[in-house]
């Protein structure tokens, strides 16, 4: 209500003068944290987070998400069409793209991209979505289409960012080894590479002939910062714009006035979830009626208050509320002690000696929760399991346990009653490699061998369609089996907690987070911050 | 004395070979391999990839052979490449690392010499007295506090409550448009407090060392001789005591030498310092064999010469020790 210009004792923030000022304008900086440096800016050679999020802005695919992360919308494609059955894909690009250096993009791009990806000489991770590819023709410049041997409906959305390589400039080369273009990269995203500061910085500039039109901020810099608390003391002297907090440091360490007046905070679900996995090959577990009581025994909802500090919910099934895909008519079991009392009395567990362990045929009911160290919230999430099952009459014993042991001893060995891990969510529904009874082998996902017939199918059924509302309805059912199932006890989908400072305006948190619409973020004349001497 | 010299050297190399042996097929112990870092509970990684990958690093081989591969390249000075996705060369790494992490710990030496042996000084020549007092409580208080904690309570109070210093790295976005003067300035305001708060935590050592060595050295009969002379205090303390109580201060800078290259991870991590400290401790955790193993050879290279340095000093002082 007050007007700009007047001049108590509290001169206004930056998020109050923000919230007036608006013209959109091109210019400033934003600075970003990142824990780790990044590895290869060759998208298809990193595999770790810092290095996707940097390449991301360079690079770009046939499509992309969309907000809502319900559906695909064009990128390098104008369009896509996919054939009746379902096996070949055909994707028009788009004729107006270049190379940051000037060569036209054409299908013989993304052509080169796959050969190099499903190479065998390759070393990376990603191959395996692009060995399902029975073909791949270049109709002509700015046409191409691909076949499968059978429908594969999470096909699309590989066609990302992964398989687009400047074939003018990597041709002959052995990517292995092209440290030259891994550091230096040629793109055709919305920003350029300009500079890397081994574990220091990386600066990435506006790219003028960015073929959705040029991003307002002219330069993004993610500084390399290991040190979370570093990263948030320099969020508060300026150092940093953008930050991902931890559920402390939102609900507690920026309240005061000092920190409000100048940084917003946005909270939405994240992309994953906590869970409580049960060795379904060794007793009790293989007991439905043990792994149902287990899940009335645990209180989600205190868990998420005492370890997330209420920044996240409880968790019901491997997919996300608010999204397509989450059925949310099934019943997640609730915190209810005296029916898992019930449910183990039914199996056979009571306490027979009244020693204040449950046991069956002489056996008292005693297992071990393992999670990996140095992961804080999943250590406390044990503890309070832990008293939660102790109240029941089970005991429970809470190991950590190093990353490369823990997977390589206990996992892979299936050597475990039950572990608390997580996982992160695709926006696509498929669940294949994690449900499947075929995944269970040592370094595959479906490690507590959960194997249900009816599962197998739907999971087959989901890939094998294109088509929305069935895909729909098979993942649906897949939802419910697993709650009554609780092969798994779900426990949280934590948030993501990002702060930034109040100079950037545009942004629209949305399903997808707020990151999606970057490209039309901006800051005010009057606020910028960085003046940048006028690049040529 | 050539021959003495010879003698030694030669002796080096099966060391050298006995350590790395030893270090190779130690840190092939450890659970995990690089592969696993690039394919655990990754969903896109399948069993062929996982193949591939052990091949191309050379993994599928036995150990001996790995070894025997490994000896040969470094014999003819190849530290090899980097298993990590930037493929990088392990020399090239280190280079960018060592001369970082030897300005950072060859500042703060300076500052705990030029600090502590005055302190220490001071201590012996007023023992009991208040100053003395008060620099022991003020040393073991410095010695005594997590270097990590009192870094981030100065990072509050000089970065974030003052302003007046940058809270990390080490230097400034725009550091390439500045003058050299300004670039020196920036890089002296982000080395205060790294700089500062290593040499404070690290004082208490060397000047409670100094400080006996000159309690004993001031007892000794020459010294009393010099103040019999008539000699002034200055001179005595300066000129005669303070020279001789040097030499084992002298000594513990030498063996401190390999300790130079050697980076502290917490330190570098919460300044945000590429230096050596996080290279290999970043290496040891993904398993990257050939890194690890090139900055072990050098930490081993430079041990080994420090220690020769130091015995080559001791039979330059006595003739008795090259017979041996």
């Amino acid at each position: 209500m007050t007007a700009g210009c007047s001049r108590g004792p509290e001169t206004p923030g930056v998020c109050e003068i923000a919230a007036q000022s608006g013209a959109v304008a091109n210019g400033d900086s934003i600075l970003l944290g990142s824990i780790g440096d990044a590895s290869n800016l060759i998208p298809m050679r990193a595999g770790d987070s810092a290095s996707h999020e940097v390449a991301g802005r360079i690079f770009d695919g046939m499509l992309a998400y969309d907000r809502d992360l319900g559906g695909l919308e064009p990128r390098l494609a104008e369009r896509w069409e996919v054939s009746e059955d379902g096996r070949e894909i055909t994707f028009y690009l788009r004729k107006d793209v270049r190379w940051q250096d000037g060569e036209p993009f054409t299908a013989r791009d993304v052509e080169f991209g796959f050969k190099t990806i499903t190479d065998p000489a390759t070393l990376t991770a990603y191959a395996e979505d692009y060995l399902q590819v029975s073909r791949f023709e270049v109709i002509d410049d700015h046409t191409f289409r691909v076949s499968y041997d059978k429908p594969y409906a999470p096909a699309l959305a590989t066609w990302g960012s992964m398989v687009v390589l400047p074939r003018h400039l990597l041709e002959g080369q052995n990517i292995n080894e092209a440290t030259e273009f891994a550091r230096n990269p040629v793109g055709l995203g919305a920003y350029k590479f300009e500079s890397w500061g081994t574990k220091r910085q990386i600066t990435v500039l506006a790219n003028d002939d960015y073929y959705r039109g040029r991003p307002h901020i002219d330069r993004v810099v993610t500084r390399i910062l290991p040190d979370q608390q570093t990263q948030f003391l320099e969020l508060k002297s300026g150092g940093l714009d953008m930050m991902g907090l931890t559920p402390l440091q939102f609900t507690r360490q920026t309240e005061a006035a000092d920190f409000t007046r100048n940084i917003r905070k946005f909270n939405y679900l994240g992309n994953g979830y906590t869970y409580l996995g049960y060795n379904l090959l060794r007793e009790p577990f293989t007991d439905v009626r043990v792994r149902r009581a287990l899940s009335h025994a645990i209180d989600k909802n205190e868990i998420v208050s005492a370890v997330l500090l209420g920044r996240g919910q409880p968790a019901v099934s491997p997919y996300k509320p608010g999204t397509r895909w989450f059925n949310d008519r099934v019943n997640d079991p609730q915190y209810d002690p005296e029916k898992a009392r019930a449910l183990l009395a039914e199996a056979g567990w009571t306490d027979s000696d009244g020693d204040g362990i449950l046991d069956k045929d002489g056996k008292p009911f005693r297992f071990e929760i393992i999670t990996n160290n140095g992961n804080e919230q999943r250590a406390k999430t044990a503890t309070i399991i832990q008293r939660r099952l102790r109240e029941i009459g089970i005991a429970v014993e809470v190991r950590t346990i190093e990353w490369a042991a823990f997977i390589n001893d206990f996992v892979d060995k299936k050597n475990f009653d039950a572990v608390v891990l997580g996982w992160s969510l695709d926006p696509d529904p498929d669940q294949y490699i994690i449900w499947h009874s075929s995944k269970t082998e040592p370094k595959q996902f479906n490690f507590i061998s959960f194997d249900y017939a009816e599962v197998d199918a739907l999971l087959e059924a989901g890939r094998r369609t294109f088509d929305a509302d069935e895909r729909k309805k098979a993942y649906d059912r897949f939802q419910e089996i697993l709650v009554e199932e609780q092969p798994y006890t779900f426990l949280y989908y934590p948030e993501s907690l990002p702060a930034l400072h109040c100079r950037f305006r545009g942004i629209e948190p949305a399903a997808a987070g707020i990151a999606y619409n970057f490209k039309d973020w901006y800051v005010p004349q009057s606020l910028q911050k960085y003046a940048m001497t006028a690049s040529p | 004395m050539t021959s003495y010299l010879v003698r030694r050297v030669f002796g080096l190399i099966p060391l050298l070979i006995g350590i790395t042996f030893v270090s190779f097929f130690v840190i092939q112990l450890a659970p995990g391999s690089p592969v696993d870092v690039a394919t655990d509970l990754n969903p896109k990684a399948s069993a062929e990839v996982r193949e591939r990958l052990q091949k191309t690093f050379g993994l599928d081989q036995p150990l001996h052979v790995q070894y025997g591969q490994w000896l040969g390249r470094i014999s003819r000075g190849d530290f090899g490449r980097s298993f990590a996705p930037h493929n990088r060369q392990v020399a090239e790494m280190i280079r960018e690392a060592l001369p970082i992490t030897l300005l950072l710990n060859v500042m703060s030496l300076c500052l705990i010499m030029g600090i502590g042996i005055p302190i220490g000084v001071l201590s012996a020549t007023r023992q009991y007295s208040v100053p003395d007092r008060i620099t022991t409580v003020f040393v073991f208080i410095g010695f005594a506090m997590p270097g990590f904690w009192f870094a981030l309570l100065c990072m509050l109070l000089f970065g974030v409550e003052l302003g007046w210093l940058p809270i990390s790295g080490l230097q400034s976005l725009d550091y390439d448009m500045l003058t050299l003067p300004q670039k020196i300035l920036d890089r002296a305001r982000h080395l205060i407090l790294p700089v500062g708060i290593a040499g404070l935590t690290g004082l208490a050592g060397i000047s409670r060392y100094m400080r006996s060595s000159m309690l004993e050295v001031v007892r000794q009969d020459y010294v009393t001789t010099a103040r019999a002379k008539g000699l002034d205090e200055r001179t005595v303390i300066y000129n005669h005591a303070l020279r001789n109580a040097l030499l084992p201060v002298i000594t513990i800078l030498g063996l401190s030498l390999p300790a130079l290259i050697g980076g502290s991870v917490i330190f570098e991590t919460i300044f945000a310092i590429p230096g050596m400290g996080r290279l290999f401790y970043d290496a040891v955790l993904s398993r990257d064999y050939p890194l690890v193993m090139g900055v072990l050879v050098i930490s081993a290279v430079l041990t080994l010469l420090g220690n020769l340095l130091a015995d080559v000093s001791y039979a330059l002082a006595d003739p008795r020790l090259r017979r041996r």
